[in-house]
Parts: C-alpha cells; sequence; structure tokens
C-alpha cells in the first residue's frame, strides 16, 4: 500500500519536475485569451477560426485547446481582430503569410495537395469498376 | 494479370510499411521558419523593456548598418544560456537590440544585471503580437536584419558558441 502511495505521488509529482523545460511567463493572460466575445455569432467566428489554427508551441493542438502563453495570445489577437470586423479568412492569410502553410490546419488547393482532393473520386472509380465486374459476372453464372 | 493482382495488396503492404518505418526513423524536424525572411521587417513600435536602455521601434533597425535582432525574455532558460555569445558579438562590434517576450521590467533588469547586457535597445512586447507579426514562434530566437531593414536570416533557438562565426559572416553579407 506504501508503495503505492509512493508510486502515486511520484506520478503526480512528475509534471512539476517537467515544468522548467516548458518554462513560460509568469505574466497573466492577455485580456481575450480566455475570454469570449459577448456577441456570440463572432465568437462562433472567432472560435471555428481559432480550432483550425495550430499551436506554435504544442504543434499537434490547435490554438484553441492549447495553454501555451503563446496561443493564448494569438487566441487574444483573433478575438480582438474579430470584434473590429476582419474577417477570419484574412487573419488566416495574414499567418499563412507568417508562418508558412503549416501554420493552418484547413487543407488548401494548392497542387501538392491535388491527390488528397482527387483520392475519393479515384476511390469512387476504382469501387465502380469493381462492381461492374462483380454484375457482370453474376450475369454470366 | 490475375496472378500478379494477388501480389497487390503485399506490394501495398509493403510500400505503407517503409512509408512508415521512414518516417518514424526521421529525427523530427520541429523549427518552424518564419516566411518573412528576404522581405521587409513588419513595422512596429515597443515600449521600453529595461530601465537603462531606449526602447525600440521598427524604424530604428534600417540604419544602413546590418543589426542584429534578439527576441529573449527573463523566464526563458536558454535566453541565459545564450547570453555570453551574445556578448562576444557586442564586443566583435555588432549592434544587437532586442525585443523581451511577455516580460515585465523589473525582471528584464534583473535578467540583464545577471547574465550581462549586449543591447542597444530593448523592446518590451508583453502580449507577443510584433513576436506573431514576425513569425517568430518561440525564444530566443535571432533575426538579422540589414542596412535597408528587410530580415535577411532568421536563427531559430539559442546562438551557440559555434554559431557566432556564422552570424558575423552573415552579418557581413547582409550589407
Amino acid at each position: 500500500m506504501r508503495m503505492l502511495i509512493a508510486l502515486l505521488a511520484l506520478m503526480l509529482g512528475a509534471p512539476a519536475f517537467a515544468q522548467p523545460a516548458f518554462a513560460q511567463s509568469a505574466l497573466p493572460p492577455a485580456p481575450y485569451a480566455d475570454r469570449q466575445i459577448d456577441d456570440p455569432a463572432l465568437e462562433k467566428k472567432a472560435r471555428t477560426l481559432m480550432e483550425t489554427i495550430r499551436c506554435l508551441t504544442c504543434q499537434s493542438q490547435s490554438i484553441a485547446d492549447s495553454n501555451a502563453s503563446m496561443a493564448g495570445d494569438l487566441r487574444s489577437q483573433v478575438r480582438e481582430r474579430i470584434m473590429k470586423g476582419e474577417e477570419p479568412e484574412h487573419i488566416r492569410a495574414w499567418l499563412i503569410e507568417r508562418y508558412g502553410d503549416w501554420v493552418s490546419y484547413e487543407p488548401t488547393a494548392e497542387p501538392i495537395l491535388w491527390p488528397l482532393w482527387a483520392a475519393p473520386l479515384v476511390l469512387l472509380g476504382l469501387g465502380l469498376l469493381l462492381l461492374r465486374g462483380r454484375i457482370k459476372r453474376g450475369r454470366r453464372s | 494479370m490475375r496472378k500478379l493482382l494477388i501480389w497487390l495488396p503485399l506490394a501495398l503492404f509493403l510500400g505503407f510499411f517503409g512509408l512508415f518505418a521512414s518516417g518514424l526513423l526521421r529525427p523530427d524536424d520541429r523549427i518552424i521558419s518564419s516566411k518573412l525572411v528576404g522581405k521587409a521587417l513588419p513595422a512596429f513600435v515597443l515600449p521600453a523593456a529595461s530601465s537603462d536602455r531606449p526602447p525600440l521601434a521598427s524604424a530604428e533597425l534600417a540604419t544602413g548598418k546590418p543589426r542584429l535582432l534578439n527576441i529573449f525574455a527573463s523566464w526563458c532558460v536558454p535566453c541565459a544560456a545564450e547570453a555570453p555569445q551574445l556578448l562576444a558579438l557586442k564586443q566583435a562590434g555588432v549592434e544587437i537590440d532586442a525585443i523581451a517576450i511577455r516580460d515585465a521590467r523589473p525582471d528584464v533588469d534583473a535578467f540583464l544585471k545577471r547574465y550581462g547586457n549586449p543591447y542597444s535597445r530593448v523592446g518590451l512586447d508583453a502580449r507577443s503580437e510584433v513576436q506573431i507579426a514576425l513569425g517568430s514562434s518561440g525564444v530566443p530566437e535571432s533575426f538579422i536584419i540589414d542596412g535597408k531593414g528587410r530580415i535577411a536570416y532568421q536563427h531559430v533557438g539559442d546562438i551557440r558558441e559555434d554559431d557566432v562565426p556564422m552570424i558575423l559572416d552573415r552579418l557581413r553579407n547582409a550589407q
């Protein structure tokens, strides 16, 4: 039992030890980092964008999910710019200009992604061909 | 034809297996470089971050002479490790300006007192706004700004001892 408690304490304590590696600023978060916009329609716009912008610190999270201080600053900036009437796609383009396509989770229409867009059509075509073969064979027998 | 087709799933499996294995074995590259390299420095005006250095505005970086713009923070551990290299660059005659990210003046003062102050000007970016406008993704990072105020080079992460000659070289080439 004592062993178990010690193990548990160690597990709970581990994140505390890991802290220095992810040292973050002690400043409080930016005003709109964790505060919603009063107008629900604008908040929805901001939220939809934030869910498709990649966090620069925790690279497999969106800025909406991340607790990194930089993600908080970016959330606040997105909300403030949307409150000023900026369109979400304009903000996305502004970020891509700085960080590249990498920063957006939304697939673009760039040539490199054409195979991705074509994949469903190709698979559907293959399925139809297969189906036709089966029907033909079924008729023959 | 049919005989060959039987081998298709195995070939596909081996193909995917190779693809995933090569992806797993390749070292992880987490560096995000700014797409603004080669372009003009975005305009900004920042308040002073330290008590004994003037504040920083983008206009002051286009002086006809290449300069180093260091992005740092007093709470950032690798920034402290980078300090001796920045002092060495300063000794070599490099003009270094800095932007302190999400910081407070007393903390910056204490940091510069402890690790040395190689900066001519230090601007305070309390909400990472200029950092994001620069396409910088963390601290520390250093930008070489050429004489016309364009970003000539971005160094992600701390400048190590063996990076110093390379930085000096790039500064010379950024006239």
